[in-house]
């Protein structure tokens, strides 16, 4: 005669299976889907531009507190305050540390020596992407330089730009 | 006093129906989920720091990628009389079947003369005809993106008496010329303010 180890194991065991952690799970991913829907959505970030045929009668705005940038290729940009030609422009990138940087410096300082607030015209070249001109503007936004204008860039300034070698 | 000690009953409670229910809203938030609309271009959108979403409903969409441009309409309606309208500028007529199709259709690429042909091919002809359109024309002698945007703000104004929205959908890496044309094809006709799409990122 066989031992069944001691025990006679003709006990039907219990088929119940503890739920608990299923439903923890499923709400977990219920959680999920619902937060990163609503993240799908595309961001938009508003761009007005000024009326092409209005006239500008406002004053025009003093040299002394306009930052001018002029965005290369190659994901480069230089700017200078004041007028081109009268202060050495300076080549920067679009990081955290560089343009920003700038921007809040620019702005302190601007706002202390003027007391108004400044004024920034991006002139985006040909050489120049999409992606450049979008993260210029989302800096504006970070820095909270609302005024702001994206106007055409001159042939003097492709020069300035391409002695910097960023065109 | 010896302590009476009391029946103890069991405080398992039955998961089943909760489970259930759960797995229910899951269900219901998957499918609720749009579908993701496909890019006649890939698009690769800038990211940018802003958090504010675009409006459902009442804006245009002008997918620009590779040199070349899309543009999409919402509603059904405003798609038909935005198509019968051109249809009229440029004298070309659309069947009813032709109007049904470009109801379903998500963007317009190609430039209008090639569009009755466009809306009688398959899935895969206008992919392919897609793939080797250089999308709407944009360049002053045809006008023709002028046109579509002009009909469709008339038709959005007709139909629900209020001004139509633009975003502009570009890619990363797009020359801003192209940008810039378009740009000011859209302020020729003093639309002056418009949003650029962009996914999210942090500060």
């Amino acid at each position: 005669m066989v031992k069944k180890g001691g025990k006679v194991r003709s006990k039907k065991q219990s088929t119940r299976v503890d739920l608990t952690a299923m439903v923890d799970l499923a709400f977990l991913l219920v959680t999920f889907f619902m937060l990163t829907t609503t993240l799908n959505k595309p961001k938009a970030m508003d761009l007005a531009m000024p009326d092409k045929d209005e006239v500008n009668t406002e004053a025009p705005i003093a040299a002394s507190r306009t930052m001018t940038v002029l965005l290369g290729s190659n994901n480069r940009l230089e700017w200078f305050i004041g007028e081109p030609g009268k202060s050495a422009p300076s080549v920067t990138g679009y990081g955290k540390d560089d343009i920003r940087k700038v921007l809040l410096d620019k702005k302190q300082s601007v706002q202390q020596s003027t007391g108004k607030s400044m004024f920034v015209i991006v002139k985006p070249s040909d050489k120049s992407v999409y992606k450049n001109v979008v993260d210029m503007l989302d800096e504006l936004h970070i820095t909270d330089n609302m005024a702001f204008a994206i106007v055409d860039i001159t042939p003097a300034e492709i020069g300035l730009l391409k002695r910097d070698n960023i065109y | 006093m010896p302590r009476i000690k009391v029946p103890r009953k069991s405080t398992a409670i039955d998961m089943t129906a909760m489970c259930d229910v759960a797995f229910l809203l899951l269900t219901f938030f998957i499918l609720t989920a749009k579908p993701k609309t496909e890019d006649p271009v890939p698009v690769d959108t800038p990211k940018s720091a802003t958090e504010v979403t675009l409006p459902e409903k009442g804006v245009a969409l002008l997918t620009v990628g590779k040199g070349k441009v899309f543009f999409t309409i919402d509603g059904p309606e405003a798609r038909k009389q935005t198509l019968l309208q051109m249809g009229t500028k440029y004298n070309i007529g659309f069947t009813p079947t032709e109007v049904k199709q470009f109801q379903t259709l998500d963007n317009v690429g190609v430039p209008i003369q090639q569009l009755k042909q466009y809306l009688g091919m398959d899935a895969e002809q206008r992919k392919a005809l897609t793939a080797a359109s250089k999308g709407i024309p944009t360049d002053s002698v045809s006008n023709e993106l002028y046109n579509w945007v002009h009909e469709a703000r008339v038709v959005e104004k007709n139909l629900t008496s209020k001004e139509l929205l633009f975003s502009i959908k570009g890619d990363s890496n797009e020359e801003y010329p192209t940008m810039q044309r378009i740009i000011a094809i859209l302020q020729k006709q003093k639309v002056n303010k418009f949003s650029l799409i962009t996914t999210l990122r942090a500060k």
